[in-house]
């Protein structure tokens, strides 16, 4: 039982950070009908921004804080601006095409001009060990799900309790209903890139700490957010929460008691049969197809 | 056809078999590298150019190709039913992995490919007893035929290269058959093809099974060509790679798979002083290449053709009847 505990408070923990990187996913889906292929790199990239500040000398807050900033200049404005905006008219597959060839450059880069070693990467909380139900629970797990978890509720209220959130909602629901309502669709698709950029640089503060920061790090990421959206749902940011969840914790219980060598094997398992019964995800809303 | 592409391929074969003759072991090797990429490259381009279905694991099924190939020349089975069974297999899964994944739209087939890959590779990795895990398999014989043994540099080019055109004309073949038709249909416009009454679903799984078994096919040529394979050779690299041939040859086109691997192969070559960087540079040309010109180099000349041929006809008198060539 202890281990149980044990496991599930890891999984939420790796859960709660593959559904911010989920959502970042869908929000690009829902707005733009981007397939963001990079989105594994989009979160191993940050790291070594806060590593390259806190080298030239910024205490951890700063280089943090730096770190989120130019990942929103970087993959946020300049991602949609110089790679999303020229390929929109020539359809969906060259931006697929187009992201993956982006993600093999920003892995390129980072090996070559950093390292091909994994880097040490500070931890957000002091390590200290509760002992709950005989169950030894890290801070540092628990400090993931508190960030990942007002993260994900900060951005529900922006999403739901603002006019900029509802605008951006309705930018994704109906472009041109909104636009006729006098929304700046551009404007809003362009902020749901920045929303995408920060989320991803969280996920990356919280994650470095614990797989270190490495240049290969994006493929495994990018994959469980992949399938964490495609299992919740890719229309829905819920959806995309719950499969987050969902993949973290089956992927810790099933390394620990099926496999740990086929670890990677269960979400792909569960993937399939979801596709097999639920096409549209979990708590995924059917979409029409249009001629 | 037109005479002019004839020609061309006319040109090109004759190249490929006399050129060898000039090169030394390495140059050799490499051509017949370009043998066993464009055949993998054209099955994804079945399934990319054609059915318009991004694979990420085109790699894993010229692993699995591979694997099957060496395992079973390892336990003395001729070379023939290795080769057919490379394809057979893939061409099972290929179909049991697409049933799923091609009933939903989107690009899921794009993530579950990219997720079996990685399957994959940790089944060539853990299953030791079958795969040697991490050591490989080492100590793969080439075939012989009527008592001409492939061991040489040049005599193996000639058997990849005789495959490659083999499977070549076989995929021609079905392109241009009332059956295979309908690719192309698939291709130049779904919508349409699916309210003429063809089974787009049934069709899209077929093209990627297809694709999948001539990917499977150029893996038992793979093993015998570096006679010493392992996992890491087929992990997402070789699958993003396989895609990137497609492209930047030009996805769609007959042909593009071919160009495409050509440059794959050569261009780390020549680019050779730039080291580490060359990756970077080939990622920039693709993202460059897809923002102007996403129809690959293939679509390039086309362009090119076009523009001269519109000019041409600018300039002759218009009083002459028009002779339509095909």
């Amino acid at each position: 039982m202890a281990t149980f505990i044990q496991l599930l408070v890891s999984g939420l923990a790796t859960g709660a950070i593959y559904a911010l990187i989920a959502v970042g996913f869908t929000l690009l889906w829902q707005t733009s009908q981007t397939i963001n292929f990079a989105q594994g790199e989009f979160v191993m990239v940050p790291a070594f921004f806060i590593l390259e500040a806190m080298y030239l000398g910024a205490p951890f807050w700063l280089a943090a804080l730096i770190g989120i900033a130019l990942s929103v200049l970087l993959l946020g404005l300049t991602f949609k601006l110089i790679i999303v905006d020229p390929m929109l008219k020539h359809g969906v597959l060259p931006l697929v095409i187009s992201t993956i060839a982006l993600s093999l450059f920003m892995k390129e880069m980072v090996k070559n001009l950093y390292s091909s070693q994994a880097q040490p990467f500070p931890a957000l909380v002091a390590p200290y060990d509760f002992h709950i139900l005989g169950a030894v629970i890290s801070s540092q797990s628990l400090a993931v799900l508190a960030v990942a978890i007002s993260a994900v509720v900060l951005l529900h209220l922006l999403l739901h309790k603002t006019r900029l959130g509802r605008a951006m909602q309705a930018t994704a629901q109906n472009p041109t209903l909104a636009r006729i309502l006098g929304i700046s669709v551009r404007r809003m698709v362009l902020y749901t890139f920045m929303i995408n950029a920060v989320l991803c640089a969280i996920a990356s503060i919280l994650i470095s700490p614990i797989y270190l920061a490495k240049f290969v790090n994006g493929e495994t990421l990018g994959i469980a957010a992949f399938l964490a959206a495609i299992i919740g749902g890719f229309n829905q940011v819920r959806g995309a929460i719950v499969g987050g969840f969902l993949i973290g914790i089956l992927d810790n219980l099933s390394a620990a008691y099926i496999s740990s060598t086929y670890r990677a094997a269960s979400p792909l398992l569960i993937l399939i049969v979801i596709i097999m019964f639920r096409p549209q995800g979990l708590l995924g809303r059917v979409e029409e197809r249009t001629v | 056809m037109n005479r002019f592409g004839a020609l061309t391929l006319a040109i090109v074969l004759l190249a490929a078999l006399v050129l060898p003759n000039f090169l030394k072991g390495y140059g050799i090797y490499l051509m017949s590298m370009w043998a066993v990429l464009s055949i993998a490259a054209m099955g994804l381009n079945l399934t990319l150019g054609y059915a318009g279905q991004v694979s990420l694991a085109q790699g894993a099924f010229v692993g699995i190709g591979a694997y099957t190939a060496a395992l079973m020349m390892k336990a003395g089975v001729p070379y023939p039913l290795c080769f057919v069974s490379s394809g057979l297999v893939c061409f099972t899964i290929g179909w049991l992995l697409g049933y799923p994944a091609l009933r939903v739209q989107h690009h899921y087939l794009a993530f579950v490919t990219l997720a079996f890959t990685t399957l994959v590779y940790l089944i060539f990795r853990n299953e030791e007893w079958l795969t040697g895990g991490t050591y490989g398999l080492s100590g793969i014989d080439r075939p012989s035929f009527f008592g001409l043994s492939t061991n040489g540099a040049l005599g193996f080019f000639y058997f990849s290269f005789g495959i490659m055109v083999l499977l070549t004309a076989a995929a021609w073949w079905m392109l241009h058959s009332p059956w295979g038709r309908a690719f192309v249909a698939l291709r130049e416009n779904p919508v349409r093809a699916l309210s003429l009454g063809l089974d787009t679903r049934r069709y899209t799984l077929m093209a990627f099974a297809i694709g999948s078994s001539i990917g499977g096919l150029a893996g038992a040529v793979f093993a015998p060509l570096v006679q010493y394979i392992e996992p890491l050779s087929f992990a997402l690299d070789l699958s993003l790679n396989l895609l990137l041939m497609v492209i930047v040859g030009g996805s769609g086109f007959f042909f593009g798979p071919f160009v495409g691997a050509l440059i794959a192969v050569l261009l780390p070559e020549w680019l050779r002083f730039i080291q580490g960087y060359y990756l970077i540079c080939y990622a920039i040309l693709v993202m460059a290449m897809m923002a102007f010109c996403p129809t690959g180099i293939l679509g390039l000349v086309q362009r090119g053709v076009r523009l001269v041929a519109a000019r041409r006809k600018a300039q002759q008198p218009t009083l002459l009847p028009e002779r339509t060539s095909s």
